[in-house]
């Protein structure tokens, strides 16, 4: 498709004019490609934009403000955790005996961030309970995998060959699944019980000789934490199977349960979510692995190993042949671990136990508030960990209003929606996950503001349903979105809408 | 806790509110057997002292070689524009744009990064991100997969090592993977093989579906991409370049000979080495394969007022929607480092892309030209960029010798690819737009020395790549 | 009510028998259910399908969902209006919405699919 109509920001390629930019960097000699074949070279030089400095500096400088984020205001993202992120971290990860170090140097030239890394993998390793940890997952999903393809190299280690399925209770992330189809297995999902628990009969029902593993996220992706998981766990272990524990909910049981005492095989953790390091606008993340004793074997190369001299190298090449192998290049995403390690420095054993206890203090209070006001649902009312569920069923039958619309309208009050219809198994729900860095302030306004649309709804709905009205934008047109998608800029595009400076 | 607000009295009021005396009471559903044993970690650190701690394992690492380092991660002059935008927390504190309405930054910045990767590719459909170089390039052989509906992959010898075991990684699954090898002998030596491609791809009872080149390849060398993108099609399979996107200033673009699927590494893209991430996954298409390319795509579209906007589109491939049957499960991504590479190309610009790659292609030049006259020569006749492998005896204690006199010689190849008799003794070395005249002929002088058995010369202090004070100093 | 010449599954296809021919589409509540319909999978002429095997995928903006044929039988046409106009299944579900013709490969087949009546008590059920 292509837009005719006005925009908020200039594209790079509007703003393009030829012969501008460039000083950036010496002028090569003439014959500097004269050992290429020409077959080898392009043409022409690539169709990038010529913009000079000032211009690329304003453009994305008001594209920016164009943005919501945690160093804007309140961002209760159920299963982000969207918690601060601390400047000190920022800093560190800068410097550039950190910044500049290349991956593939010998050992003995990053003693400094071989050290960081190897005290990294302890703290984790103590944190979830764990035996071993390895650091090279880049994100929560590939860490899922690399726990998924480690469960099936233990069964093959055993010359176990008929496991052949993964269970996952229906309210789990999508990566579970998509996990488990990577790797090779069939998904059987696992229906809730009433209580929004993992049903244990359920479950038991479809273990057996086929089951290879069983992925939970506890507390669940509903906020609660599965009371039943000793039982659980036992029954998994009984039917031959191995346990995955997904992390993204760590932030709720810092120093009160550890998944790995608790017999757990393997689990990723979320730097992103528990550790403080920054989202990025999708990313970049990093998924550390914890294993117990069965899975150690399995891990991904290279670790990082600490010598009886004191020294710290990688594992080298076939050191440990029982590995799943590498699941990307080098040892792991180090930038964003040191940012975590910092983290982590800062906190100590009192200061993570502090951040669960603040974190499920504050969403309790937050439910309460809401359940107390009784304009929402609230489907679960248990106790809850770090996160909760809301439903706005109720108000949609009395106003038409749906979940969606309340979440537009949330961002015409400053605040950031919460996830909204996940997990699946709620109906118009929402997920809101305040953390433990937002005030009781922020947390109250909050409260309130969800209270006021809830009225607003039965009063005015057409204010609702149109929301936002302040947001940059309005609602989009994502079908036509889909239906034509347009995903590059074209100079076709460009003549059509004139440059308006 | 050092980030949180809450004070003593905050605590109370909230705890009153539920009706509770301690923070403990909304842990009970905690079975007791299965409560955690006390956290054995050190004690909180406070800002000063744990900058202190940051500062000094940061000063562990050497900063004063002058490095002849690439293979597959390269120094280059990164604006600093670049990182004081991605510095912004508008940037790097937003989440994925699921909410368009406050996100149109991040989504107006990652069609942009779309479009000016499908303007150095040649391909039109261009992922958000993935994880890094080795994954993408994973993630574009299982697309060959999916699109062909078949399972055999080739891969040439020459991809970067690590980016094959990650394959073999993805690969052990289920589907089949196999090695093409190089040249041993003559001008071609070093590149790939045509004629076993041509034998690997003429069994018909096992076809297959994707063929995967570097250009350059891990040794540096320009390999004949059109002709092996020919073979594949002709066996009707998918050609797919893992390609440096620097290089792109000046090679041609895959899709100009015929790439189905590029993927490739961004951190040249003015993101900093940092020890192994996080960096950029590349991953681009033709457009016949939008609905096979996994990780996030944004599109342009309108809102309710008609104007232009950017939105998150062909969603249902993903792994929140289609569950198990998505195209990945790839769901956190690299936006802040698409961005950074958005921002690097605004600001180098056409003709400035061209400079670095045409220059770091001098240096490497000079850097051949000064290693002869030390008695190291190139390992390999054909054509390369700005990066090859040297004949050195001893080659392992050479690099080891060097690094003591403040010279990082690149890579010693057998350590990475030991089961390549012809890499026995052979250093893989770079040079780029920040390496100086001054750093080659340290190189030349050192290896000069080692080769001679000479010892060290005292090291010219500040001659370092970052220079710094104590060359020499050891972690 | 849903158009009672039509046999119905319960996973919302419905289908027209004409001859030794039949035409299959989805029902409009699945449209509904659905949203905006984005995109559709469809296969080749010629492909013979199983009864209650998947034949394809369609896409709306925020879900997706695999169609099952009714019949076994050989594929004849697939609706390629649908490429360029996907939007034809929300309007038209029961008409230029359609999807497939497939030449039945066993009568008998049709005789397990539901009545009008019994589709209709099985979308006001759920």
């Amino acid at each position: 498709m292509s837009v005719t109509g006005p925009r908020l920001q200039p594209t790079l390629f509007e703003r393009s004019r030829a012969e501008r930019g460039g000083g950036k960097i010496p002028h090569p000699p003439k014959d500097a490609l004269s050992g290429i074949p020409a077959h080898q070279l392009r043409g022409d030089a690539p169709g990038l934009p010529e913009i000079n400095e000032v211009e690329v500096v304003r453009h994305y400088v008001n594209l920016s403000q164009l943005n919501f984020a945690v160093d804007t205001g309140f961002y209760p993202l159920g299963s982000c955790t969207m918690k601060f992120n601390p400047k000190l971290n920022e800093w560190a990860a800068r410097l550039p005996g950190f910044a500049g170090a290349h991956p593939l140097a010998p050992d003995e030239a990053v003693q400094g961030t071989l050290q960081l890394l190897w005290e990294l993998q302890g703290i984790l390793a103590e944190v979830t309970g764990m035996r071993a940890v390895s650091l090279q997952p880049a994100a929560g999903a590939q860490g899922e995998l690399t726990g998924i393809l480690m469960i099936r190299a233990y069964h093959r280690s055993r010359e176990d060959r008929e496991r052949s399925e993964v269970l996952v209770p229906d309210s789990a992330h999508g990566t579970n699944p998509a996990t488990a189809s990577m790797a090779g297995y069939r998904t059987v999902s696992i229906p809730s019980a009433r209580d929004g628990g993992v049903d244990v009969e359920a479950f038991r029902s479809a273990l057996g000789p086929r089951t290879a593993a069983v992925m939970i996220t506890n507390p669940s992706t509903l906020g609660l934490f599965e009371r039943r998981i000793g039982e659980l766990l036992e029954a998994v272990h009984e039917a031959g199977a191995l346990a995955y524990m997904d992390g993204a909910n760590l932030n709720a049981i810092l120093g009160r349960f550890k998944p790995g005492e608790a017999g757990f095989d393997v689990m990723h953790l979320n730097t992103h979510k528990t550790f403080s390091t920054p989202h990025g606008g999708g990313g970049p993340g990093a998924g550390p692995v914890g294993v117990g004793e069965l899975l150690e074997p399995f891990l991904p190369v290279p670790r990082v190993i600490r010598d009886d001299d004191g020294s710290f190298r990688l594992e080298r090449a076939g050191e440990r042949p029982t590995s799943i192998g590498r699941m990307r290049s080098f040892v792991g995403s180090t930038g964003v671990l040191v940012r975590a390690y910092a983290y982590l420095r800062a906190h100590g054993a009192e200061g993570l136990r502090e951040v669960t206890d603040d974190a499920v203090l504050a969403a309790n209070y937050l439910k309460h508030r809401l359940a107390t006001d009784g304009s929402y649902d609230i489907p679960f009312e248990q106790a809850c960990k770090h996160e909760f569920v809301a439903s706005a069923a109720g108000i949609k039958k009395r106003t038409g209003v749906r979940t969606l619309d309340i979440a537009k309208r949330l961002i015409d009050h400053g605040f950031h929606p919460p996830t909204i219809y996940f997990p699946l198994t709620v109906e118009e729900g929402m997920l809101v996950e305040p953390t433990e860095t937002e005030s009781l302030e922020t947390l109250d306004a909050f409260a309130d503001a969800l209270i006021e649309i809830a009225h607003e709804a039965g009063s005015e709905p057409a204010v609702v349903t149109g929301a936002p009205h302040t947001a940059p934008v309005r609602r989009l047109d994502e079908a036509t979105a889909a239906r034509q998608p347009n995903l590059r800029w074209r100079p076709m595009t460009g003549r059509q809408m004139p440059c308006p400076d | 806790m050092p980030y949180g607000p809450h004070t003593p009295a905050d605590r109370e009021q909230m705890l009153a509110a539920l009706g509770l005396t301690s923070v403990d009471q909304l842990f009970e559903d905690i079975p007791e057997a299965l409560r955690a044993s006390p956290l054995g970690l050190p004690a909180a650190e406070p800002e000063l002292e744990l900058a202190a701690r940051l500062s000094a394992l940061a000063g562990r690492n050497r900063a004063d070689l002058a490095s002849f380092l690439g293979a597959g991660v390269y120094r280059h002059w990164s604006p600093p524009a670049v990182d004081q935008i991605l510095l912004r927390g508008e940037w790097y504190t937003a989440y994925t744009p699921y909410q368009p309405e406050v996100s149109q930054g991040t989504l107006q910045s990652i069609y942009e990064y779309e479009s000016l990767l499908a303007e150095l590719t040649g391909l039109d459909v261009v992922s958000a991100s993935h994880y890094d170089g080795a994954a993408a390039t994973a993630e574009a052989a299982l697309m060959t997969c999916r699109a062909t509906h078949r399972d055999r992959v080739l891969v040439s010898r020459a991809v970067h090592p690590q980016y094959r075991e990650t394959l073999a990684t993805y690969f052990s699954g289920g589907l089949s993977l196999e090695e093409l090898p190089l040249v041993a002998q003559g001008e071609l030596a070093g590149t790939t093989d045509l004629a076993a491609l041509e034998r690997s791809l003429s069994d018909a009872d096992r076809p297959v579906a994707g063929v995967v080149l570097g250009q350059p390849n891990f040794l540096g060398l320009l390999e004949p991409m059109a002709e092996a993108a020919r073979l594949a099609h002709e066996a009707g399979a998918l050609f797919v370049a893992v390609c440096e996107p620097v290089s792109l200033g000046v090679l041609a673009p895959p899709g100009a000979y015929g790439a189905d699927i590029a993927a490739g590494e961004g951190q040249p893209l003015g993101i900093p080495p940092q020890y192994g991430g996080p960096y950029l996954g590349i991953l681009a298409c033709t457009e016949p394969l939008v609905r096979q390319i996994p990780g996030r795509l944004v599109g342009m579209t309108t809102d309710l007022e008609g104007r232009r906007a950017f939105v998150m589109t062909l969603r249902a491939r993903e792994q929140d929607i289609r569950r198990d049957k998505a195209a990945s499960n790839i769901c956190t991504n690299q936006a802040l480092l698409a961005l950074a590479a958005s921002v690097y190309l605004a600001v180098i610009g056409p003709h400035g892309l061209r400079d670095v790659a045409a220059l770091g292609a001098a240096r490497a030049r000079e850097l051949e030209k000064a290693l002869v006259a030390a008695g190291a020569h190139r390992a390999h006749d054909a054509a390369f960029l700005n990066e090859f492998a040297v004949r050195v005896p001893n080659a392992r204690l050479v690099h080891r010798r060097l690094l003591e006199r403040g010279v990082l010689a690149g890579l010693v190849l057998e350590d990475v690819l030991p089961d390549e008799d012809d890499l026995r003794d052979t250093l893989l070395v770079c040079a780029t737009e920040v390496t100086t005249p001054a750093e080659i002929a340290r190189f030349a002088t050192a290896l000069e020395e080692a080769l001679s058995g000479r010892p060290p010369v005292a090291v010219e202090a500040g001659a370092g790549a970052a220079g710094a004070a104590s060359p020499g100093r050891r972690g | 009510m849903v158009p009672t010449d039509l046999r119905y599954t319960k996973d919302h296809e419905w289908i027209r028998v004409d001859g030794d021919e039949a035409t299959i589409g989805i029902t409009a509540y699945a449209a509904d259910q659905l949203g905006d319909i984005v995109f559709v999978e469809l296969p080749e002429a010629g492909r013979s399908l199983e009864q209650f095997a998947t034949f394809g995928v369609v896409e709306s903006v925020k879900a997706v969902s695999d169609l099952f044929a009714p019949v076994a039988g050989e594929v004849v046409e697939a609706n390629s209006a649908l490429t360029g106009q996907p939007e034809l299944i929300n309007g038209a579900p029961y008409g230029d919405g359609w999807m497939i013709r497939v030449r039945i490969a066993d009568r008998a087949q049709l005789d397990e699919l539901l009545e009008p009546a019994a589709y209709d008590a099985l979308v006001a059920g759920s």
